[in-house]
């Protein structure tokens, strides 16, 4: 892969909460146009990933490149104006600004008012359902609704790149199952390149082209996404593969290879 | 009746002031959660800047007025840039403590450089009062009313038909969501605090010709302001013009037809009673997270 074809560069970059390191030296690449999911459990540090990369934490060492530039230690709202937006865990939604102007928000950094009603057609062509609430405060959309919402919101930056930490959280599995075509509607039809960070494996590994493992802050694993599906170790640990012994029992204390 | 009326006016225009005063408490508190107690001291400010380009530089009231407030609002977003952003992220016990340091700074500043005289200010409408029938109504309380209706006009439509306006209200319900939509939250709490001087300023000239200009104004009438936005319900703007109001009218009110010495005391019992039967006051909002 040429250095050109990737849209997001991160080498070795270590953060910390207060005197805790929560990721130690981490390096990964998203190539421009494709989905990369980065896995792990609870507390593996994914969600800081993401929030280093936006500039919400600052990372105590490493670097970080978005298009060619270097954006660490860079004020969160440059980086989301250089087309790099966010789309938090838990939604995080403005509850008592209505639909429309939450989405308004989405493209406050745009100065192009034509092309932002444009952008607003688009999102309700992937979301009619946010259509349908236009004028109801956000705080009073379901879970799902929310999600919506919160992609929509980000979709109005029209970003180059789109970081979404867990879509599926709280989501009924129908719901994810919507969330997740959309996500590779969007990916294909606007060629936007997505950095997700999930923890349901299963739905991860079948949206995304590339994939990390994360576990307690460092990298453990990386490969197409194929490959890991078939991969032992994300079988039974993450995708809760049940296999049977020799014996017909099942093996519990299996090591995991990279350990 | 007649007696009725005038003390409902003078009430609603008295009202207005520790409205104005609490509304400039509200948009702090929503956007940073910041209690500024000095807000009572950025409309005795007001009141002087108001004194400096009226009286001493002989400007035009509306001019005078107009470059008071601008200068309130430039003196808004030093106060915040300077004093209180440095020690954000701090216990709200250390802001809320260098709220009420900069409250005795400015006063005793006030006094050193206008003195501990009462200054007057003229304005055009003074003296003047409004006959309608047998019920005279002064000119100056008239004026509170009115620029007050005006300037909440404004606010509204700058906070609900605005980018701008619509921007602050997002980061004060969700800083970190307004951070990741690229707002700039930093420059939005500058301006918060240039409109909430503004607004105290506002209220510090109007008031002018009513209590004149002192040092000391901006303590008492703050202290009166404060409970009005806990009765509106802290962090709702039309909830602290109501409080302001009805606090100016129960004043004013317990003042005409109550005992003396009831009129200090009337607006805190009924801010009581109001707490007791609905603690998060008459325009607080609750809303419950959806995970």
């Amino acid at each position: 892969m040429s250095e050109s074809d990737i849209i997001l560069k991160i080498s070795n970059i270590e953060s910390y909460y207060g005197p805790i390191m929560a990721i130690r030296g981490i390096s990964l690449e998203v190539p421009r146009g494709k989905i990369v999911t980065l896995l792990g459990a609870n507390g593996a540090g994914k969600t800081t990933v993401l929030k280093t990369i936006s500039g919400i934490l600052d990372p105590q060492k490493g670097s970080i490149e978005f298009m060619g530039k270097s954006i660490q230690r860079m004020e969160a709202d440059k980086i989301v104006r250089m087309g790099l937006s966010h789309v938090p865990e838990g939604r995080e939604v403005f509850p008592f600004l209505t639909v429309r102007e939450n989405l308004m928000m989405g493209a406050y950094p745009r100065k192009d008012r034509d092309a932002v009603g444009e952008d607003l057609n688009m999102v309700y062509g992937y979301f009619p359902r946010l259509k349908e609430r236009l004028n109801q405060p956000a705080g009073q959309l379901s879970g799902g609704e929310q999600q919506m919402l919160a992609i929509g919101r980000a979709l109005m930056n029209r970003p180059a790149m789109l970081l979404l930490d867990e879509p599926s959280l709280g989501l009924s599995p129908i719901l994810v199952k919507e969330i997740f075509t959309i996500i590779k509607r969007v990916n294909e039809e606007q060629g936007t390149s997505i950095l997700l960070v999930e923890q349901n494996a299963k739905v991860a590994l079948e949206t995304a082209h590339y994939g990390y493992v994360l576990e307690i802050g460092r990298i453990v694993m990386n490969d197409t996404c194929e490959r890991l599906m078939n991969s032992h170790d994300i079988q039974e640990f993450y995708l809760g593969a049940k296999e049977a012994g020799a014996r017909g029992e099942r093996r519990w204390k299996k090591k995991k290879t990279w350990r | 009746m007649l007696d009725f009326v005038q003390q409902l006016v003078s009430g609603i225009a008295l009202g207005c002031v520790y409205g104005l005063i609490a509304l400039g408490f509200v948009l702090i508190y929503k956007a940073t959660e910041v209690v500024n107690f000095a807000q009572g001291d950025l409309m005795m400010m007001g009141g002087f800047f108001g004194f400096t380009f009226i009286a001493m530089l002989g400007f035009n009231y509306w001019l005078g007025f107009a470059c008071a407030v601008l200068a309130m609002a430039l003196f808004g977003m030093l106060a915040e840039r300077v004093v209180v952003r440095p020690i954000l992220g701090y216990p709200q016990f250390s802001i809320i403590m260098v709220t009420i340091g900069l409250g005795y700074f400015l006063r005793s500043m006030a006094g050193i450089i206008w003195g501990t005289d009462d200054l007057k200010i003229d304005t055009p409408f003074s003296t003047g009062v409004l006959r309608l029938g047998s019920l005279v109504l002064a000119y100056d309380k008239l004026s509170v009313i009115a620029a007050t209706v005006i300037l909440c006009t404004l606010l509204y439509l700058f906070f609900n038909r605005t980018t701008l306006g619509t921007a602050m209200r997002a980061s004060s319900e969700n800083m970190l969501a307004a951070y990741y939509m690229g707002i700039p939250v930093k420059r939005v709490v500058s301006i918060v605090w240039a409109i909430s001087a503004a607004v105290a300023g506002t209220a510090g000239v109007l008031l002018a010709p009513i209590t004149f200009v002192h040092s000391n104004v901006g303590l008492v009438l703050g202290l009166k302001a404060f409970p009005a936005a806990v009765l509106g319900g802290f962090g709702s703007i039309p909830g602290a013009l109501v409080g302001g109001v009805l606090i100016g009218v129960i004043e004013s009110m317990a003042g005409f037809y109550l005992p003396q010495g009831w009129k200090d005391v009337a607006p805190y019992v009924v801010l009581l009673a109001v707490l007791l039967l609905k603690p998060e006051g008459l325009f607080g909002l609750h809303v419950r997270k959806k995970v």
